[in-house]
């Protein structure tokens, strides 16, 4: 396994926040439009951390105009400008898909210390 | 053209240009050696035999000691034929290694697939079973069907698809893009999957 952690490892991102389920974070993620690139954030909370190496990812959620969007980054991906620590979560469970069912408020209360 | 042998490492998955995640299987290829060259003069035809993967000395047994010893080479585990290495000038001792392809190269690449043991016609052949799991029906979800017609021919036609040894067979994948070379490690990393288990041998040829 060792030859593929060293190729691995040429891809490996420095310098990310360390995170966990219940945080909020606002992700920044590059955006091409024709020929220009732009910065696009996708502030939300996390709300799954799977994977490891290259092929680690985290899903973070929120509340677009009423309706919840998900999006699942690969925690590597050089389309990801940075990644900003808003807000610790205090949560008693790595994965927190029981949110979705819950209303807003229920979620502030829930991931709050 | 040319080739060199490998031995499947295993996968994972890297960033591309774009920054999208391709799926990668890392081989180490090489280094291989030359053993032996056919000409059509004495043997019939071209070819390089190549051989990969070191062994201990006394692993060997003497006539393919005698062999290796003709070359100059080390003890190894795999020896293969290659006929694409055309009009190369390559002698008996010679060094092949993975810096003969290059990010983009298109591959094909052989290896054993992975024993599967005795199976059934739906895995094996990908039939559909026959019927439906309800209405009464118990026992022929996964079966084969008719293997033929009645007392013409009286008899099932050679090479019917049925149950058996499933896997463990030589398969080629062909055309898969070289995604990166690191000539220092002999790795070679190929997108896509490959034939075999993990520490699986392989043999890689430059797509003709």
């Amino acid at each position: 396994m060792d030859k593929i952690k060293l190729v691995e490892a040429t891809q490996l991102k420095e310098g990310i926040p360390a995170f966990k389920s219940g945080d909020t974070v606002n992700v920044h993620v590059k955006v091409r439009e024709g020929d220009k690139e732009r910065i696009q954030e996708f502030q939300g909370i996390v709300i799954s951390r799977r994977g490891s190496g290259v092929n680690a990812t985290f899903t973070v959620r929120k509340i677009s105009d009423g309706v919840g969007v998900e999006r699942i980054f690969p925690l590597h991906s050089p389309r990801l400008a940075q990644i900003v620590l808003v807000k610790e979560g205090r949560v008693r469970r790595a994965k927190l898909y029981y949110v979705r069912k819950l209303a807003a408020k229920a979620v502030t209360q829930k991931t709050t210390a | 053209m040319s080739g060199i042998l490998g031995k499947k490492i295993g996968m994972t998955s890297l960033f591309d240009d774009n920054g999208e995640a391709v799926p990668c299987t890392v081989i180490e290829a090489g280094p291989c050696y030359v053993t032996q060259v056919k000409t059509s003069a004495k043997d019939g035809y071209d070819a390089v035999q190549l051989g990969f993967d070191e062994k201990r000395e006394r692993l060997i047994n003497k006539p393919l000691k005698g062999h290796l010893a003709k070359a100059g080479a080390k003890a190894l585990r795999l020896l293969r034929e290659f006929r694409s290495f055309n009009g190369q000038a390559l002698k008996p001792g010679d060094e092949v290694k993975v810096d003969i392809f290059s990010q983009g190269d298109a591959v094909d690449v052989t290896g054993r697939s992975k024993g599967r043991g005795f199976q059934g016609v739906v895995k094996r052949h990908h039939f559909r079973g026959v019927g439906m799991i309800t209405h009464g029906q118990s026992d022929r979800v996964r079966a084969p069907g008719s293997i033929g017609s009645s007392s013409y021919p009286s008899r099932v036609f050679k090479g019917m698809r049925m149950a058996g040894r499933m896997g463990f067979e030589q398969v080629t994948v062909k055309n898969l893009r070289v995604v990166r070379v690191i000539p220092e490690s002999n790795i070679l990393i190929v997108r896509g999957s490959v034939p075999g288990a993990i520490n699986g041998y392989l043999e890689i040829n430059k797509h003709s």
